[in-house]
């Protein structure tokens, strides 16, 4: 049977992480590369890193991390954060990034995702969606990193990526995001019953039972989360035992 | 002492250094190349591969890589198809239209139904339904990454392990000195290793 997976999320600044330093035992615990093995000896099933500056002088700087990370951990990983065009995903995609995924610029140019679908395959185009609740069962999409609100429904913008060709689905509430309230529940049940293409739930988890919760009420395939594992409140294998105990099946 | 060589096959669909390294992890040293030439010294070939079916058999047959593996088989020497790589082994394949595969193992490759999520992405487990040299120290029931939306139907009786995803698919598969697997041994730690490991070592 297929396990649920539970991805780390580590945000990137000028290639330096920027939450997650209490990683004690790391000898420089703000290098991706040491926070990403770190992680895949802990279980983590996949891991993403976001480029928070994704700027154009910054890429050399994420090209380099992407390199450096695929010679050291042999679980699959995912970059986001600046990525505009086919030829970014190509560069990241031959350093060793197993997806890429994009978020406004797909939006812009939506394009984007049967590109670099057709040119690389759906498995490697994450699609990364923003929503926020607008009213009772009504969530708009935004962008550039939550700043810029769109004209479009999330869960319609949800059926539209799938058809032109992404192959997962990163799904954050910005309402939760940061809250540490639990995910909201009723937009991944949406999403995950309009679309067929796995889904990761993202933004909310301040607890293990947030994710028991997500896996129990939904039909999410996995789980982000990062400041309840980077600030070592619960491990990976705490988190895997909670679940597996709950009869979720995880890989342990 | 003479040292084994395995060429991994350089198509020019996608980033090989992760198989290579993982290689490496288990001490089989290996080499990446595109030219026809240095393949055919190889002593075992390695067919990885992510993308589009049409696109990869297109691929192989302008590089002159083609009959480098037909040779290669023909002379009985171990080849292992990764994921892509593995069904391209297949007859044909109905990804985007109808491909004709190499055809060294007489079957098809089909989409998954619409009754489960694709792609079937993740960790998902491999149940040995037969013995042999390549699964040897690999636990059974061990999680594997998995990421692809077809899956082989062999007409031979090649499968080593079957997976569950809605219903049994094969995600091992042999004849004779022809391996394929569907999933990533490279992305998929210690069970992953071991099988790279057992390709690299087996005589």
């Amino acid at each position: 049977m297929l396990a649920k997976r539970i991805i780390p999320c580590l945000d990137v600044d000028k290639g330096r992480v920027v939450k997650g330093t209490n990683f004690v035992q790391l000898v420089d615990a703000g290098d991706p590369v040491e926070q990403a093995k770190y992680y895949d000896a802990e279980g983590a099933d996949e891991l993403i890193f976001l480029d928070i500056t994704a700027s154009s002088d910054n890429r050399k700087t994420m090209v380099d991390v992407v390199r450096r990370t695929a010679e050291e951990i042999s679980i699959p990983f995912t970059i986001g954060g600046g990525i505009r065009t086919t030829d970014d995903m190509r560069e990241m995609l031959r350093s060793g990034a197993d997806k890429v995924s994009i978020n406004t610029a797909a939006v812009k140019n939506p394009n984007l995702i049967s590109d670099g679908a057709e040119k690389f395959g759906v498995q490697c185009i994450v699609v990364a969606v923003d929503a926020k609740q607008v009213s009772d069962k009504r969530w708009k999409v935004f962008i550039h990193g939550g700043r810029t609100e769109t004209e479009l429904d999330a869960i319609e913008w949800a059926k539209k990526v799938e058809q032109l060709g992404a192959g997962e689905i990163l799904l954050t509430s910005m309402d939760r995001d940061g809250t540490k309230n639990g995910y909201d529940i009723a937009l991944l049940k949406q999403v995950t019953s309009a679309v067929r293409i796995p889904v990761i739930a993202s933004g909310g988890a301040g607890t293990l039972e947030h994710l028991y919760d997500a896996f129990h009420d939904t039909d999410v395939d996995a789980v982000l989360a990062a400041s309840i594992f980077h600030f070592r409140q619960f491990t990976i294998q705490q988190a895997k035992e909670f679940l597996s105990k709950k009869n979720i099946l995880v890989r342990k | 002492m003479y040292r084994i060589m395995i060429g991994i096959i350089d198509y020019h669909l996608n980033n090989l250094r992760s198989v290579q390294k993982a290689f490496e992890r288990v001490g089989v040293s290996s080499f990446i190349s595109d030219n026809p030439q240095e393949l055919k010294s190889a002593d075992k070939l390695v067919l990885p591969g992510v993308g589009a079916f049409g696109q990869a058999m297109e691929n192989l047959r302008v590089l002159g890589l083609e009959n480098v593996v037909r040779e290669h088989v023909a002379n009985k020497k171990p080849l292992l198809g990764i994921c892509l790589g593995m069904q391209l082994l297949f007859s044909k394949s109905y990804e985007l239209g109808e491909h004709k595969g190499l055809d060294l193992i007489s079957g098809e490759v089909k989409v998954f139904p619409t009754t489960v999520k694709v792609p079937h992405m993740g960790w998902n487990q491999i149940n040995r339904v037969k013995e042999s040299s390549l699964l040897q120290g690999v636990v059974e029931n061990s999680f594997v990454y998995f990421v692809h939306s077809y899956y082989v139907e062999p007409k031979e009786d090649v499968t080593l392990t079957q997976t569950e995803y809605g219903f049994q698919f094969s995600s091992i598969v042999q004849k004779e000195n022809l391996f394929g697997i569907q999933f990533h041994p490279e992305k998929s730690q210690k069970a992953g290793l071991q099988l790279l490991k057992n390709f690299g070592t087996l005589n």
